[in-house]
C-alpha cells in the first residue's frame, strides 16, 4: 500500500469509529432526522462543522493548507441536491454511512451500496448529456461565502457558532 | 447533558466534535504527506468502484468514458478511507455490543412490513437516484455537508439545504403513514 492509501485507511477507521459511536449510521436515525423527530444527526454534523471550521480556517489563513471549494453550479447543486434528497429518504443511508452501517451488522445496507455503484455507472454514461444541459445552466465557480459577501470568514464563523449553540440549547430544552 | 447514551454510545455532540478534530488533523496530514490537501468525502469512491467493476467486463468502455477519465479509476486515499469506515464501525460496534444483524430497519418495517425484498428494492432504487444526485452536485453529506461547510463554500450551504429540504419533504410523504 502507498502512503496515500495507508493514511486514508487510518483516517477512515477513526471516521467510522466515531460515526458508529455517535449512533448516526442507522437507517432509523437518518429517517428520524428527516421526519424531524430525532436530532442526533443534526447534533453530530453541526458539532463536527463548528469544530472543523475553526481549525480549517486557521490552517488556511496561515497558508498551511489549501481550501478546495466545490463549484457553485446552479443546476448541479439544485437538481443534484434534490435528487440526492429523494434517494436518501428512501434508502435511509448516505454514501459514507452505508458502508459504516454494513460494518455494524445492518446488512441490508448492501442493497443501498449496490444501488449507489450502479447509480455511479449510470452517471458516468449520462455525463456528456448532463454536461450540455443541467450543468451548463450557470456556473459561479469555486466560491467561498466570505469572498462572495466580502466579509471576514471569522465574522461568519462567529455568527454560525452563536446560531448553532442557540439551536443546541433549544434541542436540549425541548428534549429533542 | 450526558457524554454517554443509554445504549453505550457517545453523545452526538462529543462524537461530532471529535470528527471535527479528525477533519482538521486529516487536512493537515494529507497536505504534509501527500503534497495535496484532501478533504473527507465518500461519493467519488462509488464512481471508482463502479469503474473498477465495469472494467472487468467492458474495459474499453471505461477507458474511453469521459467521466471515469476525469475522476480516475483507482484505489486512492478516499477509496481506502471509505473502506476504513467499515472497519471503524465494525470495531466500535463489536466492542460495545451494539453490533446487530438487521435485515429490515424498524421504521421501514412499521410502514412497509417485514419483507426483505421490498426493503432491498427500495434501498437499491434509492441508491441509484441518490448517487446520480450526489455526483451531479459533486458531493454528499460528507463532501458537501461536512468538508464544504467547514470551508464555508457557497455551493455546500445550498447543497446541504437541498439534501435535507428534499429529504424532509419526501420522508414525510413516505413514512408518515403506517402500514395497514
Amino acid at each position: 500500500m502507498s502512503i496515500d492509501q495507508i493514511l486514508g485507511l487510518i483516517t477512515g477507521i477513526f471516521f467510522g469509529f466515531l460515526l458508529q459511536k455517535g449512533r448516526v449510521l442507522r437507517f432509523d436515525k437518518q429517517i428520524g432526522a428527516m421526519l424531524l423527530k430525532d436530532m442526533t444527526i443534526f447534533k453530530f454534523m453541526l458539532s463536527a462543522i463548528l469544530v472543523g471550521m475553526v481549525g480549517i480556517q486557521l490552517l488556511a489563513g496561515a497558508g498551511i493548507i489549501a481550501l478546495s471549494h466545490k463549484a457553485m453550479n446552479i443546476g448541479a447543486v439544485l437538481v443534484g441536491g434534490a435528487l440526492f434528497g429523494c434517494g436518501w429518504a428512501v434508502m435511509g443511508f448516505c454514501p459514507g454511512t452505508s458502508i459504516g452501517a454494513l460494518g455494524e451488522g445492518r446488512w441490508h445496507a448492501i442493497f443501498a451500496i449496490a444501488g449507489m455503484v450502479v447509480g455511479a455507472a449510470i452517471y458516468a454514461e449520462l455525463y456528456p448529456f448532463f454536461k450540455s444541459t443541467i450543468l451548463a445552466w450557470k456556473d459561479f465557480g469555486k466560491i467561498g461565502l466570505a469572498e462572495a459577501l466580502d466579509i471576514s470568514p471569522w465574522f461568519i464563523i462567529s455568527v454560525f457558532w452563536a446560531g448553532i449553540i442557540w439551536m443546541f440549547v433549544w434541542f436540549e430544552r425541548k428534549k429533542l | 447533558m450526558k457524554w454517554k447514551t443509554e445504549d453505550g454510545g457517545w453523545s452526538p455532540y462529543l462524537a461530532g466534535a471529535l470528527v471535527g478534530v479528525l477533519a482538521i488533523v486529516s487536512v493537515y496530514a494529507t497536505t504534509q504527506w501527500m503534497g495535496k490537501t484532501n478533504y473527507l468525502g465518500a461519493s467519488t469512491t462509488f464512481v471508482r468502484a463502479a469503474g473498477l467493476l465495469e472494467r472487468t467486463v467492458l474495459p474499453d468502455r471505461v477507458a474511453t468514458n469521459e467521466y471515469f477519465t476525469k475522476e480516475k479509476v483507482r484505489v486512492d486515499w478516499q477509496f481506502m478511507l471509505v473502506l476504513g469506515i467499515f472497519f471503524g464501525a465494525l470495531i466500535a460496534s463489536t466492542t460495545d455490543k451494539s453490533f446487530k444483524l438487521e435485515s429490515v430497519p424498524p421504521t421501514w418495517k412499521e410502514r412497509f412490513g417485514p419483507s426483505i425484498g421490498k426493503r432491498g428494492t427500495g434501498a437499491f432504487l434509492g441508491g441509484i437516484v441518490a448517487m446520480l444526485g450526489a455526483r451531479m452536485a459533486d458531493g454528499c453529506p460528507s463532501g458537501h455537508g461536512l468538508s464544504g461547510m467547514m470551508q464555508l463554500s457557497v455551493s455546500s450551504f445550498v447543497a446541504l439545504a437541498m439534501f435535507f429540504g428534499t429529504g424532509v419533504v419526501v420522508a414525510g410523504l413516505i413514512y408518515r403513514r403506517r402500514a395497514s
